[in-house]
């Protein structure tokens, strides 16, 4: 889909944060494990990302309790942390996990969908550095935190949603 | 190191085969939504697979494996390597932390994957994983992490 159709602006305006505003799945619909996962945008500011991990039974990692995998929770903030960096950027650049690590502080409930917060607080040229958390309902009560880096500009493809707006 | 004895014995001697560890394996719907299954490796041990499959890419345009796509299957490997040594009835070991290094792009291929066990404690276990593609000396991820495998802890 081509993104222009989507936003009022021209293309040479084009803001990743008006695409979020008019249409939230527009930063994960193009990824399919995201779709997979069904992942969905909850919210978004420069900077700053809520993604949501909806309970389901094929992401349960342990059969006895019914707790979803860790990796879900590590594939939800990798990718929520991937439009907080989208959304910092003042340029459309691609976006690389170089490292991440998750702190496990509790199991899942089973049954409750998990909401991913992550921040972007520091851009370099070549640098994103982002922290975040997972959580139910509470932020104050997390399931896991995370702090990550990314490498930009680290390919020539950058996310087929960016392609498509620049065409 | 005061339990050093005890961590080498159990590092030394499996508890299971690779078909028993396949099989409880099998019991958890995760692994089967990712593609993840295990097999013998060429050293004795034990290796675990990330088949190819469309629902698991990241970004279609290179293509590339998602990256929680990659640290979930690193994290699995590790309880895959620690189901293999660890003497509990089959509970599966909790993460307490995992760190994930990404050094290459996982391509539109199978991943596979192989876990070193640097210190088994009795109640926590350091491990190292390492992700590759087709050659092991080109690794795509490497993780670094503990897992709680104590049945009483709470």
């Amino acid at each position: 889909m081509v993104l222009s159709r989507l936003v009022s602006k021209p293309a040479d305006t084009f803001s990743i944060l008006d695409a979020v505003a008019e249409r939230k799945g527009l930063l994960v619909n193009y990824v399919p494990h995201a779709v997979a996962l069904g992942l969905v945008v909850v919210d978004a500011k420069p900077g700053e990302a809520w993604l949501k991990v909806p309970y389901d039974a094929k992401l349960v990692g342990n059969p006895a309790t019914g707790v979803i995998h860790g990796g879900v929770i590590t594939t939800l903030l990798d990718n929520c942390a991937g439009v907080a960096v989208a959304t910092a950027l003042p340029d459309l650049r691609s976006i690389a996990t170089l490292d991440l690590r998750i702190d496990y502080m509790k199991p899942a409930t089973p049954g409750l969908d998990v909401i991913g917060y992550t921040r972007c607080y520091k851009v370099t040229r070549q640098i994103a550095f982002v922290h975040g958390s997972a959580y139910h309902e509470n932020p104050d009560d997390p399931i896991a935190t995370t702090a990550m880096t990314f490498m930009l500009g680290a390919n020539k493809a950058p996310p087929s949603a960016w392609q498509g707006a620049q065409s | 190191m005061s339990d050093g004895t005890a961590s080498s014995k159990a590092t030394a001697q499996p508890v299971r085969s690779t078909d028993e560890v396949r099989a409880l394996l099998d019991a958890i719907p995760y692994c089967h939504f990712l593609g993840i299954t295990v097999e013998d490796g060429a050293d004795g041990g034990i290796v675990s697979r990330l088949r190819f499959g469309e629902q698991i890419v990241g970004n279609a345009a290179l293509p590339a494996i998602h990256g929680g796509v990659i640290g979930a299957f690193l994290e699995t490997a590790a309880i895959v390597e620690l189901l293999r040594l660890s003497p509990a009835d089959g509970t599966l070991p909790k993460p307490v932390d995992i760190t994930i290094a990404y050094l290459r792009s996982a391509r539109a291929v199978d991943t596979l994957a192989r876990t070193i066990v640097t210190k088994h404690g009795r109640r926590v276990v350091n491990v190292r994983v390492e992700a590759w593609q087709d050659d092991p000396a080109r690794p795509v991820a490497t993780a670094q992490g503990h897992f709680l495998v104590a049945r009483d802890e709470g």
